[in-house]
């Protein structure tokens, strides 16, 4: 605490007073964000009994500028860690610190950053706070632009563990080449040409009695783009060697991972196309973790994030270890004027998303397959397994019926494989969910929303039906109460309502807002990553600025 | 009892902000074909500038977004602002945003931000997140969150910023 207040105290001295006249185009920011739930044992929802009673998870960020030079620090607060955050969070500290500093095409950043190469598939840190989720590399990253179109970035260093580091290095490079910005004769040409490759190897020491593990383990990826603004072309490959961990039992094949985007689009029209498919790619710097923490990769899952509730009860979480997965999405704009666009027009999305399990041999007859310490299992690249894990079919249509009424509808046919993506043993669920969302404006900018939502599922707690009504006053109040009905849980002692009430207000990038109530037990999913919230029973209070 | 105290001290903190009326930070993000854009590029002239982070699952920003669509030319014709937004969708649903911007054929520009470099030297907590930027492409509003007729507000605040108010708070 006192390191960070003299932090504090001196990035204010250095923007406020003194810099007028030392440091004249210094600046300082920041946010804060903080959720406080306080919980009441609810055994009936299964909400378990909290011995804090309060518990918070707290942020702040501050960034200081001046000129080419950037520096900027992150204290974080979980005192103690709210459910379904992993409790390894526990305490507060400095979790992230960086400086930077811009030279014309030169910039190099010292400490805790974030970065992506490609499409992630061999490298990616991000932090996705509402999933716990921060793999941030403490260490050294360069970037330099040799040439115009030429794009060039090195780093090495350990990834976040909580309030510590992992056991791993990790370091990798990336060069990304922009053929139009680089040959002049192409610099008018409708068609855009990228190609980019990089390298990462991680390294871990081998203290395992009975295996020799690789103690280096290379990766690489190669990636090209086309497009001409209506056709869009891209596609990465990953390969990565030998990597024995918990998570892939200990086997020796190497890794590799395809994906491949096709999309045509127009004014008014959108089509994408895209396939994957992942073999054994889970990289971590630590060949020992498991759940959400240092992974050196990322591998995106290929389906539509839900946001309606109901919708997204049922949500895919991508399977490292292997799977084939499809999706096609279509955006079409219905022109107004016509019999279904009417005076407004109509929007019409409709998405198709699969994964399933690759096609996976023994490598010999006297091995199982994923057999530890051996090579695991032979898959034809190609070939799909016959294992459905996810199967998702929905369509969503937008319209605005007046100057005061708008609507959305959205129906979504899922199939989910809950011993796959959950690792339970209760099978497929198959769940039809309708979804319409009808917006009355009273006034120019008060207005009342009602979602009305049902979901019918013949497997697990069967069917559910919410309500809910928003009220909202423009730009600051918000209003809404809701219940979430569980009717058709096949045990009658089940048939529980969830209700919620909340309210919010906002003043310019300042927020707060209150909830009281009852939420299931269920998985939150952002990017295909996951995590599972614990049934609770309430009060939430978010608070969060920007200044 | 830590927890409270941390929090107060957030309070006070955002309460005694030292704000320094910020230029948008220089970096490079991407053009809705994966291309290389940098934020230098975001300049409108001596007329404002509204950039709105959003994403695409992100049911508020869609409406927003699209109930700002309805009305930009008449916005840009009446005041000369231009709004930029910035989709945080990650790899996940990036290579989306191009077929879905033209899906909607909303008429501004949008670039991408995917691993959210641009959204962290902002300090941009959650979406929507709209900022507005004066001539000198100072920030000198900003709002998180979108009601219905938020928009309303947003151009009241551009026309004000054109008759010269100040109207940061």
């Amino acid at each position: 605490m006192r390191t960070l207040l003299s932090v504090i105290f001196i990035m204010t001295f250095l923007a406020t007073g003194y810099s007028q006249d030392l440091l004249p185009n210094s600046s300082i920011q920041g946010d804060f964000q903080t959720d406080f739930q306080y919980y009441f044992e609810d055994s009936l929802i299964g909400a378990p009994n909290v011995p804090e009673k309060l518990l918070s998870n707290g942020y702040l960020n501050l960034l200081f500028t001046n000129g080419n030079f950037n520096a900027g620090i992150r204290y974080e607060n979980y005192q103690n860690v709210m459910q379904g955050f992993d409790p390894r969070y526990e305490g507060s500290g400095i979790a992230y610190r960086f400086a930077e500093y811009k030279h014309k095409d030169f910039e190099i950043t010292v400490g805790n950053f974030y970065e992506q190469f490609g499409s992630g598939m061999v490298f990616r840190s991000y932090e996705e706070r509402s999933l716990g989720i921060d793999n941030s590399v403490d260490g050294i990253r360069l970037k330099y632009k040799p040439f115009s179109g030429v794009y060039l970035k090195g780093f090495i260093g350990k990834q976040r563990f909580f309030f510590d580091k992992g056991p791993g290095i990790v370091r990798g490079i990336d060069g990304e080449l922009s053929l139009n910005e680089f040959i002049p004769k192409l610099s008018t040409s409708k068609w855009r040409y990228t190609i980019g490759g990089s390298f990462v190897s991680k390294y871990q020491e081998d203290k395992d009695p009975i295996y020799k593990l690789p103690e280096n383990v290379g990766s690489w990826a190669g990636r090209l783009s086309l497009t001409n603004g209506k056709i869009i072309f891209n596609t990465e490959y990953a390969h990565k060697i030998n990597d024995p961990s918990t998570v892939n039992n200990l086997i020796y094949k190497d890794g590799e991972a395809l994906l491949v985007n096709l999309g045509y689009t127009v004014k008014g029209f959108g089509l994408m196309l895209s396939a994957k498919r992942i073999d054994n790619m889970s990289y971590r710097s630590d060949r020992t973790a498991t759940g959400n923490v240092l992974m050196i990769n990322y591998l995106p899952a290929l389906t539509n994030p839900h946001t309606y509730t109901l919708e997204a009860f049922y949500p895919y979480a991508t399977q490292p270890n292997g799977e084939m997965g499809f999706q096609g999405q279509l955006s079409y704009k219905i022109d107004k004027g016509t019999l279904l666009g009417g005076k407004y027009g109509t929007y019409v999305a409709l998405n198709y998303s699969r994964a399933s399990s690759l096609d996976m041999q023994p490598i010999n007859d006297t091995t199982l397959v994923m057999a530890k310490g051996t090579d695991g299992y032979t898959s034809d690249f190609f070939a799909l397994g016959d294992e459905l894990f996810f199967e998702d079919f929905n369509i969503e249509i937008t319209h605005k019926f007046s100057s005061k009424v708008k609507a959305i509808g959205t129906y979504a046919l899922i199939s989910y494989n809950s011993d796959v993506i959950e690792g339970h043993t209760d099978g497929m669920f198959y769940a039809n969910v309708g979804v319409l969302d009808l917006t009355y404006k009273v006034k120019p900018k008060k207005a009342i929303r009602f979602e009305m939502q049902h979901l019918w599922c013949k497997q697990d707690e069967g069917n559910w039906g919410m309500g809910m009504i928003e009220y909202s006053i423009a730009p600051k109040w918000f209003f809404a109460v809701l219940d979430n009905f569980n009717y058709g849980n096949p045990d009658k002692d089940k048939q529980l309502h969830y209700y919620m009430m909340s309210f919010g207000y906002t003043r310019n990038a300042g927020r707060i807002s209150v909830s009281y109530g009852k939420q299931r037990e269920g998985i939150i999913c952002v990017g295909g990553v996951c995590r599972n919230v614990p049934a609770s029973n309430g009060f939430l209070v978010s608070i969060t600025s920007n200044f | 009892m830590k927890a409270i105290k941390f929090s107060l001290f957030l309070i006070l903190l955002s309460i005694f902000s030292f704000v320094n009326a910020q230029e948008i930070p220089s970096l490079d993000i991407k053009n809705m074909d994966g291309s290389v854009y940098s934020t230098d590029s975001i300049v409108n002239g001596e007329s404002p500038i509204i950039i709105s982070f959003w994403a695409t699952w992100c049911k508020p920003c869609v409406r927003e977004l699209t109930s700002i669509a309805e009305v930009y030319d008449e916005w840009v014709e009446e005041t000369g602002v231009r709004l930029v937004a910035i989709s945080i969708d990650d790899q996940r649903t990036f290579n989306n945003v191009l077929p879905f911007v033209n899906g909607k054929d909303w008429p501004f520009d949008v670039y991408c931000d995917p691993n959210g470099d641009f959204k962290r030297a902002m300090s941009v907590n959650m979406v929507p997140h709209t900022f507005i930027l004066d001539k000198d492409r100072k920030i000198v509003w900003q709002h998180t969150s979108f009601a219905e007729g938020g928009e309303l507000e947003l151009i009241e605040l551009i026309r004000r910023l054109n008759d010269g108010e100040d109207i940061s708070e």
